[in-house]
């Protein structure tokens, strides 16, 4: 999968209750959270966003809670991958589960800047910076991984197989 | 190769290859677990997911440990719902009466888990299990869900931390003091994303019970998975509890990222004061703090060996006057025992408040909430803000032994200096 669009840059730790807050999990609506995402970081950050822009974050980007809210917004919002120095862990299941595309970088992350025009190729592993000229490698999304996010998160995924059939022996 | 035990188990339940860290692998799953706060939310995507029935009916367990018995009817219509879940699925392992036990002390006494397994739970204290050589792991309430109907999940094989353990342990130490001295030193992040794997000398000396109580807090230093081998110990603790099971250990030369060094030689009895487990200190330390409540329960050490220690301190012993100490066996296995042994009889006569096994307070669910400005210590797992009970209360946590003195003394003390 190639996406094309504009780096938002964020910084480190940032957390589940940044990405949307508390006071917005009445609700499961794409919609909804979207246009929310990152309300807990900068309100009216959404706003900046154009469908298929991508968020650069810094370390342990999705930290704290469990909620599986905080992919959605950030899905809602149109952004369909993130790219960050790393990840915690429950936010990076909960990011593939919910079809959301995270793409692990370490310091390279630094060499994306805010407003940069990126196009990320998600199986060859290569995230292109157009207005830099400069090209970021990262560990291409594996088969099994993007048969996840080709069917758009768990959910779909786990239900594509029950119709094929196919349960584990 | 030579593997840690975190790639070794996981290399034998997929196809994928897991011999490094950073590599994603899907994995078969050996038991899928949830409770009454967290099972709910995995049956609504069990039922966006389409799916019709679990996996294997025999490799679900469905525990209804957290608020029961029932504090509420919000808590009571959760529990309905699973129970229907349980019944409409023809669920084997569900447990919610007479039955039913705090999960991570419940399913290894069953023979639930053992030695080689892969187990996913929707509870971040599911790593427990590696106490007894399973790799075991919390995780989201949707991928529960997708577990459930498939039985195999996703994981990133995580790097290993190894701690090896050497030295001997003093009256009054145990494994929930190593475990907090291993916490204070890696911090609450110093595992993200990462397994800890147990060794050395001391670790044989350390009982199956001891073992889980250290695996059950790797989650406190941010970790993945907590692992010990299968010993002789292991196995016959598995045939106690009428399940086969094979010594089982990491390789030799395998990749660590870390090796952490941790001499029992000479230690105190560890405190976690608030308001994280990583701020940890000599039990001497905080001699004089006053205490409105102790708690002996919960995943982490309400085990017998943990009531036995308590007992050992209240016997003879009168619980400090308008504090309450309260005491939860874990399973009913365990509270039939204490029974037997005359550990209830010890608890009551100190005046003790003896209840069922809960998880209860340790969460600030039911049977032993806080109040602005009070103080508990517990032998429980975590002493977040509010964690309890009021946001103004404080947890400290310890082990059962340094729990019954505080109880005694009406403030922390060293079990050898009452």
């Amino acid at each position: 999968m190639i996406i094309t669009g504009k780096a938002h840059k964020v910084g480190d730790h940032i957390d589940t209750d940044a990405i949307i807050p508390a006071r917005f999990l009445v609700t499961t609506d794409y919609a909804v959270l979207g246009a929310n995402c990152m309300e807990g970081l900068e309100p009216g950050w959404v706003k900046r966003v154009k469908k298929n822009d991508i968020i650069v974050g810094g370390e342990n980007f999705g930290c704290g809670s469990s909620r599986e809210h905080a992919p959605i917004a950030i899905l809602g919002a149109g952004i369909p991958v993130v790219v960050a120095k790393s990840f915690a862990r429950i936010f990076y299941r909960n990011g593939f589960n919910m079809g959301l595309t995270l793409l692990e970088v370490g310091e390279d992350a630094d060499k994306l800047h805010d407003g940069d025009q990126l196009e990320v190729d998600t199986e060859a592993g290569v995230i292109h910076n157009t207005t830099t000229g400069q090209s970021v490698r990262c560990a291409p999304v594996p088969p099994s991984m993007q048969e996840l996010l080709d069917a758009g998160g768990l959910v779909s995924y786990v239900k594509t197989r029950l119709e094929q059939g196919v349960h584990s022996k | 190769m030579p593997n840690t035990l975190a790639e070794k188990i996981l290399q034998a339940h997929t196809d994928d290859d897991a011999s490094e860290a950073g590599r994603i692998v899907r994995c078969r799953v050996s038991l899928v677990l949830a409770n009454d706060i967290t099972a709910p939310l995995a049956i609504k995507s069990f039922r966006a997911m389409g799916a019709k029935r679990v996996f294997d009916r025999d490799r679900v367990a469905l525990v209804c440990d957290h608020f029961t018995p029932n504090k509420d009817i919000d808590s009571a219509e959760q529990v309905r719902l699973v129970r229907e879940f349980a019944q409409e699925m023809g669920v084997t392992h569900y447990f919610e009466g007479g039955d039913v036990g705090v999960e991570h002390a419940l399913l290894p006494e069953l023979g639930l888990v053992g030695p080689g397994d892969v187990v996913v739970g929707a509870d971040s204290h599911t790593c427990t299990y590696g106490g007894l050589g399973a790799f075991a792991t919390g995780m989201g309430s949707t991928d529960i869900a997708a577990a459930m109907v498939l039985g195999e999940t996703w994981f990133k094989v995580p790097p290993t931390i190894r701690v090896e353990m050497s030295g001997t342990l003093s009256p009054f130490v145990g494994a929930k003091d190593l475990i907090l001295a291993v916490i204070g030193r890696t911090g609450v992040s110093g595992a993200l994303y990462k397994a800890l794997e147990f060794g050395g000398p001391l670790t044989s000396a350390l009982s199956v019970e001891g073992r889980m109580t250290m695996a059950n807090m790797a989650i406190e230093a941010g970790g993945k998975a907590g692992l010990f081998p299968s010993d002789a110990k292991t196995v016959a603790y598995c045939k106690a509890a009428g399940r086969h099971a094979e010594t089982l250990d990491a390789d030799p030369g395998a990749t660590y990222e870390r090796v952490l060094m941790l001499d029992a030689t000479g230690m105190e009895p560890q405190v976690a004061c608030p308001h994280l487990p990583d701020n940890v200190k000599p039990v001497g330390e905080l001699k004089g703090l006053r205490l409105d409540q102790t708690v002996i329960g919960s995943c982490t050490n309400g085990r017998i060996e943990d009531l036995r220690e308590a007992a050992a301190v209240l016997k003879g012993r009168k619980v400090k006057k308008n504090l309450r100490c309260v005491v939860l066996p874990a399973t009913p296995n365990i509270w039939r025992q204490a029974l037997k042994e005359g550990l209830l009889e010890i608890f009551m006569e100190s005046g003790c408040i003896v209840g069922p096994p809960t998880c209860g307070p340790c969460l600030g669910g039911h049977m032993g909430i806080l109040a602005k400005g009070e103080r508990s210590l517990a032998t429980t797992n975590r002493n977040f803000k509010g964690r309890m009970g009021s946001l103004e209360s404080e947890v400290y946590l310890c082990n059962p032994a340094v729990a019954a003195a505080g109880a005694v003394a009406g403030e922390i003390i060293h079990p050898a200096a009452l």
